[in-house]
């Protein structure tokens, strides 16, 4: 009766590492895929020619940059022409489109393939699947920018002749990192709205849509509801408050809370990403902050990031629990 | 013999709409079950709550002495199943979707059995053919062998024969059989396309609006059916008018019409006067080369309660 028991209790358990048999097939999915293929080559290129544009500039006025410490890192921050954006905007740029494009079709895929009957006629947990699929997205997500930013650092090596320093690598490390985690927000939304969406097509429209509306539309939108809650009437207090609110309400958005992150981790002379009034930066002494003072800034821009994707993550994750797997 | 799927009062609603409506099925070990009913019918639905995909709203179930809806993984692991208008994944080849399948149940050294289970479906040369290109035959015939990867105890097969050629259809049914005679798996399968149901099963429901109609082996249902009156189609050689005149003058007979086949005719008499009618025909000269029972197969009763659409007590 006991040996019943235990038996009964252990047959309970799914399949031993189930997520791990979906993540490894996702993966190779993936890493076949044709989106694979064509996002590396498009990112590929277009980092090729910043970085290139950047090195030159900075080239230019190295002889003059005497005092510049962290200067391969310039390679991601510089704005230089013709390019019209540094490095990290254009990462900050793509990287929805990267969790969006390993992310869309997780559930509405398999739905249109006939395949999810099948598969959750498997004897494993319904979460395995959702979680096999998400590390699976991350995981590609990881291994290209890592290639991303390993290229780069070539390309800044061998254009500039400085190599990086120890202090340097680690901020680069710290801020992939903490752009996995800004990709992992957009690949959950994509993935909660695979599982909402009956058609794939239809699941890519939403977050593509989100990325849209907040990474152009942003700043107006954002500006337009300080004004709601903090009139402007030509008082400098008004307008400090309203300048305040402004990019709190701004905060709350993953794409400004990126940008924020990005900036401060990759250039050691930013030290805050809140207003700065002209009396506070008045006669400051120029120096710059380790990496331990970098993190006290963007600290809340991590964790408030974390938080967001794992909250994604999570609605993502009951919304397939409760999904019908009825087509 | 052991039951190895129980459903008592098993019943599903949408909103207000009943999708399975007080479902009782006994189904034994090692028999071949037909769930038979057309497009629509909540066939698909009770097979998902069979195998704990969609919770039931009332009601019970035991599949292999094992409460789906407490015990899914383990149903699961010994359930194969066949999802109507199975898919694969169609980057990948028929090989390696069967592989998935089998890590996914946990298997080492998989191969040996999947050489096995795709000659079983004949598909051992399309094996390494991507399952995109495969047509919608051969992908029914994978989903077959994806099914027993697991080594199931019990088969669903939701319609598997919907889009197999003739041919393909009498190897799909032999293979059916096989498994349940020859390794004692229980089947259960849903159809709408009664013949092939007929042929393979020991034992059928006829299944409309969520509601089983009727249950039994194809005869009991013939002839529960009957009800006393029987339509009969005589063939005879020779003059079909003379045939027709000798059966007038029987008696028995009534609402003679010509059948089907050439020089035949269909006559509606009571079932206790067969057998005088068949002597009487040959006594007076007519030469019976065929003597059919209509209502005895499952398409007469399967349309009968398809055109009476009243209920019938559960």
């Amino acid at each position: 009766m006991t040996a019943e028991v235990a038996e009964r209790a252990k047959a309970e358990f799914s399949t031993p590492g189930g997520w791990r048999v979906v993540a490894s097939k996702e993966i190779a999915d993936h890493l076949l895929s044709g989106r694979f293929v064509v996002l590396m080559g498009v990112l590929g290129i277009a980092t090729a020619a910043a970085v290139f544009a950047a090195s030159g500039g900075i080239r230019d006025v190295a002889p003059n940059a005497q005092g510049i410490t962290a200067l391969f890192l310039k390679l991601f921050t510089v704005t230089v022409d013709p390019v019209p954006f540094p490095l990290i905007v254009f990462v900050g740029f793509l990287a929805p489109l990267l969790g969006i494009m390993f992310g869309f079709d997780a559930v509405s895929g398999e739905r249109s393939q006939g395949t999810l009957p099948r598969l959750m006629s498997q004897p494993i947990h319904r979460d395995e699947v959702i979680l096999g699929k998400f590390v699976a997205g991350l995981t590609v997500v990881a291994i290209m920018l890592t290639s991303l930013v390993l290229f780069v650092s070539g390309i800044g090596i061998f254009r500039l002749g400085v190599v990086p320093q120890p202090s340097e690598i680690s901020r680069l490390a710290v801020w992939l990192v903490f752009t996995i985690i800004y990709v992992g927000f957009w690949q959950a939304l994509a993935t909660l709205s695979s599982v909402m969406a009956k058609r794939a097509s239809t699941s890519a429209m939403i977050p593509i849509g989100v990325w849209l509306v907040l990474t152009l539309f942003g700043s107006f939108l954002f500006g337009a509801a300080a004004g709601i809650i903090s009139p402007q009437d030509g008082s400098p207090a008004a307008e400090e408050a309203y300048l305040r609110t402004s990019q709190t309400i701004s905060q709350l958005s993953p794409v400004t809370l990126f940008q924020q992150g990005s900036r401060v981790l990759l250039d050691p002379e930013v030290r805050t990403v809140g207003l700065v009034t002209v009396e506070q930066v008045d006669r400051a002494i120029v120096s710059e902050l380790n990496l331990a003072q970098s993190l006290a800034v963007v600290w809340p821009q991590i964790a408030i990031l974390l938080a967001m994707t794992s909250v994604m993550f999570a609605l993502a994750y009951i919304a397939f629990m409760r999904d019908e797997v009825r087509a | 013999m052991a039951t190895t799927i129980h459903a008592k009062a098993l019943t599903k609603t949408y909103g207000d709409h009943t999708v399975v409506n007080r479902l009782n099925l006994d189904i034994e070990a090692g028999e071949v079950f037909g769930l038979l009913g057309p497009n629509g019918a909540g066939k698909t639905t009770t097979i998902l709550m069979l195998l704990g995909l969609v919770e039931p709203t009332k009601g019970s179930i035991e599949v292999l002495g094992l409460d789906p809806r407490w015990n899914p993984l383990e149903v699961k692991r010994r359930v194969g199943y066949l999802p109507d208008a199975v898919g694969f994944y169609d980057g990948m080849t028929g090989r390696q979707n069967l592989r998935f399948t089998a890590r996914l149940n946990g298997l080492d050294d998989y191969e040996p059995l999947i050489d096995s289970l795709l000659e079983t479906v004949g598909l051992s040369d399309a094996g390494d053919q991507r399952a995109g290109e495969y047509s919608r035959g051969m992908k029914q015939r994978l989903g077959v062998a994806d099914a027993l990867v697991k080594g199931p105890s019990v088969l669903i097969l939701d319609e598997p024969t919907t889009a197999i050629d003739p041919e393909g259809v009498v190897e799909m049914l032999d293979l059916i059989q096989k498994l349940a005679k020859e390794e004692g798996v229980t089947v259960l399968l849903a159809s709408h396309l009664l013949h092939q149901v007929q042929t393979v099963c020991d034992r059928v429901a006829i299944f409309v609006k969520g509601k089983v109609v009727a249950q039994g082996t194809p005869y009991e249902l013939a002839a529960v059916e009957q009800g006393g009156r029987i339509h009969v189609e005589f063939r005879v050689a020779g003059d079909p008018a003379a045939a027709r005149a000798n059966l007038e003058t029987l008696g028995t007979v009534s609402g003679i019409a010509p059948g089907r086949a050439p020089g035949s005719w269909v006559a509606e008499l009571d079932a206790k006067d067969l057998a005088p009618t068949v002597s009487g025909l040959v006594s007076k000269g007519s030469q019976v080369i065929g003597v059919h029972r209509l209502d005895e197969d499952l398409e007469s009763i399967y349309r009968r309660y398809f055109e009476s659409r009243e209920e019938v007590p559960a």
